[in-house]
């Protein structure tokens, strides 16, 4: 590497147009964004900075806390189910044979292609009252009922009377699953890259001295793999707690995260200053984050360099 | 590791945990399949709630709808150019990050990769905002591809890092004794970086410009934010489409989108085949 001294010309042939347009189109609308939060509505178009600073004590307001609570509700429980799929999945890739394992990573991988949109429309189609998953449920259902008449418990109907299909849509139900659905990939790389990272003779070394294979999970492969899994929790977590199509198209504006209650603010509601506030709080949280990410990475890979 | 012996990490091997696999698999393909089949459904009714026998009329009908195609080719000719753009960015990025010493070198390396980890809704919101504030909007009439202006630049600006980012791990395999080599022999700074530093970059170059592609085809937050009434793409307008019904016609075009992705996907992963087999 050399000083941007020694070639200072061809530095800034290369620096001033990737630096310049960084600056002009990604940090200054962040900063208008900045001011317009202590923003106020003076007219219907016309916003004024007075520095006021009542767009975030309106953050403080109930209904604003119980979005809170819901957005980070939802997206806690979301990443936790996505752990416990993904872990699995990935430790099947990661051990997989040398032929098989890149058809396995490319078949977590390639939804991840598809568009956002198109997922979450094809999740829509399905999840309906009368979507394909009630039928399948339905189906079950059936089975259920045809076996316990077979034994003689049909008149006890312990299924219940009939088949109540399940509201998906509009419910958090529904919401969790599409945000489980669409954020997978996200969580099985980061598990599935620690785990090509291990030394395989300690979990050989605890089989060999009579650990039980869930002791050595437990004990062995989990904590050395803590770090792709606190990777995988945090880069799951954070673009769920950011969406706005999930819970827009699967929520029906009946379970509403902070993405949709932003968007309404510039698109409906024209009350840009408040939008504002809301999207740095986002923006705040998220690299709240992404730093806590980072410390507890450092601090881990100290403890295993000392 | 020994082969014989039986292998203590044989997870793969275990039918519980193939199982596991196998649902996760369903879990993530179903839906999809589901929309495909469903786009041959021969139903008038929208909902998609029963079979009623094969038919590609569907096909037909969104390619005949023209502001659905018009979307379409808003959301390629998008794509089109914003790659271009956010590669040459890309890998401008690139090479600075790669090759020089300079203050504050941590702090711009971190800021190029903010547009990666920032919420979208914030993103698309404040370049809203931005082209509102600066009054920054292409005029009634201006000549196609012109009129995307704004959702291009958008497009750029979030897919530009992540150019750079493939192309950086590209050049941190290239031998510069071969650099010191050309100058050694009289090239000029130029023909250095035409002759030996391109040509090696080209496969991050090229598997750059088709993440570019694929991010820029399947934004919908923040196009959602910076397009006008008049100038929409693909996503934007199955996002309308679906707020007033759910039908035949639109998963025959989402399969169709699939399609393209799926191709340019395939195109992706045989490049960077070729670049990893080049070293």
């Amino acid at each position: 590497m050399e000083s941007f001294r020694k070639n200072i010309r061809v530095f800034f042939a290369f620096f001033g147009p990737t630096a310049g347009w960084l600056m002009l189109f990604f940090f200054v609308p962040l900063a208008i964004i900045w001011v317009y939060s202590f923003g106020e509505n003076v007219s219907l178009t016309e916003i004024k900075t007075t520095w006021t600073l009542e767009n975030y004590k309106r953050l403080f307001e109930s209904e604003i806390l119980v979005l809170f609570w819901r957005s980070l509700l939802l997206s806690v429980t979301s990443t936790a189910i996505c752990l416990l799929i993904g872990y699995p999945l990935a430790l099947v890739i990661a051990t997989a044979s040398r032929g098989a394992k890149p058809w396995l990573l490319l078949i977590i991988i390639l939804p991840f292609w598809t568009n956002l949109l198109i997922r979450t429309y094809a999740l829509l189609n399905i999840l309906g009252t009368r979507g394909r998953l009630n039928d399948l449920l339905e189906w079950f259902w059936n089975l259920g009922d045809g076996a316990l008449d077979l034994i003689g418990l049909g008149a006890l109907n312990l299924l219940g009377e009939s088949f109540v299909p399940i509201k998906f849509l509009g419910t958090p139900l529904g919401v969790v699953i599409g945000l489980v659905y669409v954020h997978l990939p996200f969580t099985v790389l980061p598990i599935y890259s620690a785990l090509e990272r291990l030394d395989r003779n300690y979990l050989e070394a605890s089989l060999d001295l009579g650990a039980s294979q869930w002791r050595t999970f437990r004990s062995i492969l989990l904590p050395l793999t803590m770090v792709g899994v606190a990777t995988a929790a945090i880069i799951t977590f954070i673009p769920m707690l950011g969406s706005f199509l999930t819970p827009d198209m699967l929520g029906r504006g009946q379970v509403d995260m902070i993405a949709n209650v932003i968007s309404r603010q510039f698109k409906s509601a024209n009350d840009w200053p408040f939008g504002a506030a809301l999207s740095l709080f986002l923006l705040y949280i998220t690299f709240i984050l992404l730093a806590l990410q980072a410390i507890y990475e450092m601090r881990k890979g100290g403890q295993r360099d000392g | 590791m020994v082969k014989q012996r039986r292998n203590p990490f044989d997870y793969a091997g275990k039918p519980s945990m193939r199982l596991i696999f196998l649902l996760g698999t369903i879990f993530l393909y179903a839906p999809i399949i589901v929309m495909i089949i469903f786009s041959f459904n021969n139903s008038r009714r929208g909902g998609n709630v029963i079979w009623k026998g094969f038919t590609t009329k569907y096909y037909e009908k969104a390619f005949n709808n023209d502001s659905l195609v018009e979307a379409f080719v808003n959301s390629l000719t998008i794509a089109v150019v914003s790659t271009v753009f956010a590669v040459i960015l890309g890998a401008m990025t690139a090479v600075v990050l790669w090759r020089f010493r300079f203050p504050l070198k941590p702090v711009f390396s971190g800021m190029v990769a903010l547009p990666i980890v920032i919420p979208e809704i914030c993103m698309g919101v404040s370049l809203a905002v931005f082209f509102s504030a600066i009054g920054f909007q292409m005029p009634q009439g201006t000549p196609y591809p012109f009129n995307l202006t704004n959702i291009i630049i958008a497009h750029i600006t979030f897919s530009f890092p992540f150019a750079a980012m493939v192309i950086r791990t590209r050049l941190s395999s290239f031998n510069r004794e071969m650099e010191e080599a050309a100058k050694d022999l009289g090239a000029s700074e130029f023909q250095v970086f035409r002759d030996i530093l391109l040509p090696h970059m080209r496969p991050g170059l090229i598997a750059g410009a088709l993440l570019a592609f694929t991010l820029s085809l399947d934004d919908f937050v923040i196009t959602f934010f910076t397009s006008g009434p008049n100038t929409v793409t693909f996503p934007v307008k199955v996002y309308s489409m679906v707020r007033f019904s759910v039908t035949p016609e639109i998963n025959a075009a989402s399969t169709i989108l699939i399609l393209v992705t799926l191709v340019v996907t395939a195109l992706a992963m045989r490049f960077q085949n070729i670049g990893d087999t080049e070293k």
